[in-house]
């Protein structure tokens, strides 16, 4: 069966979408589907970028009036359903209010979700990979009942290129009466200052775990970083223990980084740390046990103390630049 | 202050997992309290005190058959367990456990419910929002903090470049992070009470459910297994005072230098 109609979830940020967003659109275009995008925040310069990535329509759910998006999206796509017919699938950005998205779409259609996609190849319809045990096995699956199916995607599971598409006709799908259930609301939003670029962007990604030993020698990671033109990482592990914020984390829980090199820095390599970096072109690590388990995917290891080792790489890149 | 917690047993993290021939995670071992259901029975234990009066109250699906991780949510100071156990769920997806749960919850007066962002083995992490919405409830995910003011729940949650600040009017159901709060251990009283707290065990005719469970209620089905690509180590060198010069040697032979 040919797939005829995707619907993509795609998110504004600061006047476009999400690169996320412009990779399942990209995606979606290659299976020859006609692509429908839905997005909220009603800024005219969405549809320009949609249709650049091959969206031929863009439903706009308009001002979310402060509401966290996962009610009204989820509300006002079902309502499209109900309004236009379903189409073939639904492929929703893996990211905070993603899958709120979906958890509500899932509910609200009666239909299950499928969350933590890599790949989405088209055989019959739409097969899926799913990384399981820190990335060492990978499950296929796909739905068996009626659609339409709705499909978490992980981002960098494929590459944003743009159609050069005319801009996506925008029509309103308004959310509804959403009840008790849109009642939750952004009363104020904060921004953590970062340096540098985005730990998701960024060519060479500097991350530190536990081995650092305390919070105050995260700075090592951070000059490294700097001196790299890189951004800093954490396991999850120091970020649970309060030494960095979340938004720093690699891995299952936190961002997927793809960089050209990966410098792992007293992270012993936990499954759910791998998953996050293991797609990285180049991968070195410097850690004190020499069995740790990152070594095993590393192309370049160093066996040894990360607070002799960073001084001195700080101190090499400094007498360089 | 009543709070439900939502919390799943699973096989222990730090065991080798496999999938059986259903290409169900095997659970036939021990089972352990997921650590990320850790935080929300602490969180719901810290505003259930500060409340100064209800109770908490913790939530399952799964084998009934080791209930130890249960019992470790009694001993840091739940007041009560409920589990649905039933071969029946063996293989239900996210949208048929979040349908399990809520027929569980529906039992409980309540004004908060808790859970984790996802769970340590199926990391799904559309549950918590799938139950909010057959709940009828709101619901604010990735909490870094949790305050109850008056009848509504404030959340810093958590965004990819901070944190916004998000209010929702109780009964809510909001997931939170590791990190939200630091876990207390049971102690050794907290552990001799837990015994004798109430756990009820639960199977789907308790709660009218019986066509929407199992395989056939998921939907979907996994078509197969592959090992992945793996990577191979590469050169590995111990430290002779000269590591971060071969650093160097390696970010410039890869062009970063």
């Amino acid at each position: 069966m040919a797939l005829s109609n995707i619907w993509i979830v795609t998110e504004p940020s600061n006047g476009s979408l999400t690169t996320t967003s412009l990779e399942l659109l990209t995606q979606g275009r290659s299976f020859g589907a006609s692509i429908s995008a839905i997005t909220w925040g009603a800024d005219p310069a969405i549809a320009g970028v949609a249709g650049e990535y091959g969206a031929t329509t863009l439903y706009d759910v308009g001002d979310l009036g402060g509401a966290l998006p996962g009610v009204p999206v989820a509300s006002a796509i079902a309502a499209l359903v109900a309004s236009v017919g379903a189409p073939d699938a639904i492929l929703i950005p893996t990211s905070y209010d993603g899958r709120d998205i979906a958890g509500r779409l899932s509910a609200r259609l009666d239909r299950p979700v499928l969350t933590n996609v890599t790949c989405l190849a088209d055989d019959g319809g739409l097969v899926t990979e799913h990384p399981v045990f820190g990335g060492s096995q990978t499950v296929k699956a796909r739905f068996t009942g009626e659609g339409p199916g709705i499909f978490v995607i992980r981002a960098k599971s494929f590459a944003a290129e743009a159609s050069g598409g005319a801009a996506a006709t925008v029509v309103a799908a308004p959310p509804g009466d959403v009840g008790a259930t849109g009642t939750a609301t952004i009363a104020a939003t904060h921004v953590e200052e970062r340096v540098g670029p985005k730990l998701e962007e960024a060519a060479v990604v500097v991350s530190g775990g536990r081995g650092l030993g305390e919070a105050d020698k995260y700075a090592l990671i951070e000059e490294t970083a700097k001196l790299l033109n890189g951004a800093a990482g954490a396991s999850r592990a120091i970020v649970d223990a309060g030494w960095v914020p979340y938004s720093h984390q690699v891995g299952q829980t936190g961002k997927t980084v793809k960089p050209t090199v990966y410098i792992a820095c007293g992270i012993s390599g936990a499954t759910q740390h791998m998953v996050g970096m293991k797609g990285s072109k180049n991968i070195v690590a410097i850690n004190k046990d020499p069995d740790a388990p990152i070594f095993q995917i590393a192309d370049f290891g160093i066996v040894g103390d990360v607070h002799k080792v960073l001084p001195a790489l700080i101190a090499a890149l400094k007498a360089r630049s | 202050m009543n709070i439900v917690v939502c919390v799943k047993q699973i096989p222990d993290p730090a065991a080798p997992q496999s999938l059986d021939a259903s290409h169900n995670l095997n659970r036939s071992g021990k089972l352990i309290l997921d650590e990320a259901d850790t935080y929300g029975v602490e969180m719901a234990l810290q505003l259930v005190d500060k409340a100064g009066t209800g109770e908490v109250t913790v939530v399952s699906m799964g084998s009934a058959a080791d209930v130890a991780g249960l019992r470790n949510a009694l001993a840091m100071g739940a007041a009560k367990a409920v589990i649905v156990s039933d071969d029946a769920l063996r293989g239900i997806d996210a949208l048929g456990t979040a349908k399990v749960l809520a027929a569980v919850i529906k039992r409980e007066s309540f004004d908060l419910v808790l859970a984790a962002t996802e769970s340590s083995d199926g990391y799904t992490g559309t549950t918590p929002v799938q139950l909010a919405e057959l709940l009828g409830l709101p619901s604010i995910t990735f909490a870094k903090s949790v305050s109850i003011d008056g009848g509504s729940v404030k959340v810093e949650r958590q965004t990819e470049s901070g944190y916004d600040e998000v209010t929702a009017p109780l009964p809510a159901l909001v997931t939170v992070t590791a990190g939200v709060v630091e876990p207390r251990y049971a102690s050794f009283k907290g552990i001799m009470a837990a015994k004798s707290k109430p756990l009820e065990v639960l199977s789907v005719a308790d709660l009218s459910l019986a066509d929407q469970t199992g395989p056939a209620g998921a939907r979907q089905e996994i078509t197969d297994v592959v090992a992945s690509e793996s990577r191979a180590a590469g050169e590995k060198y111990v430290d002779e005072g000269d590591g971060a010069e071969r650093i160097v040697g390696f970010l410039e032979s890869i062009k970063v230098l």
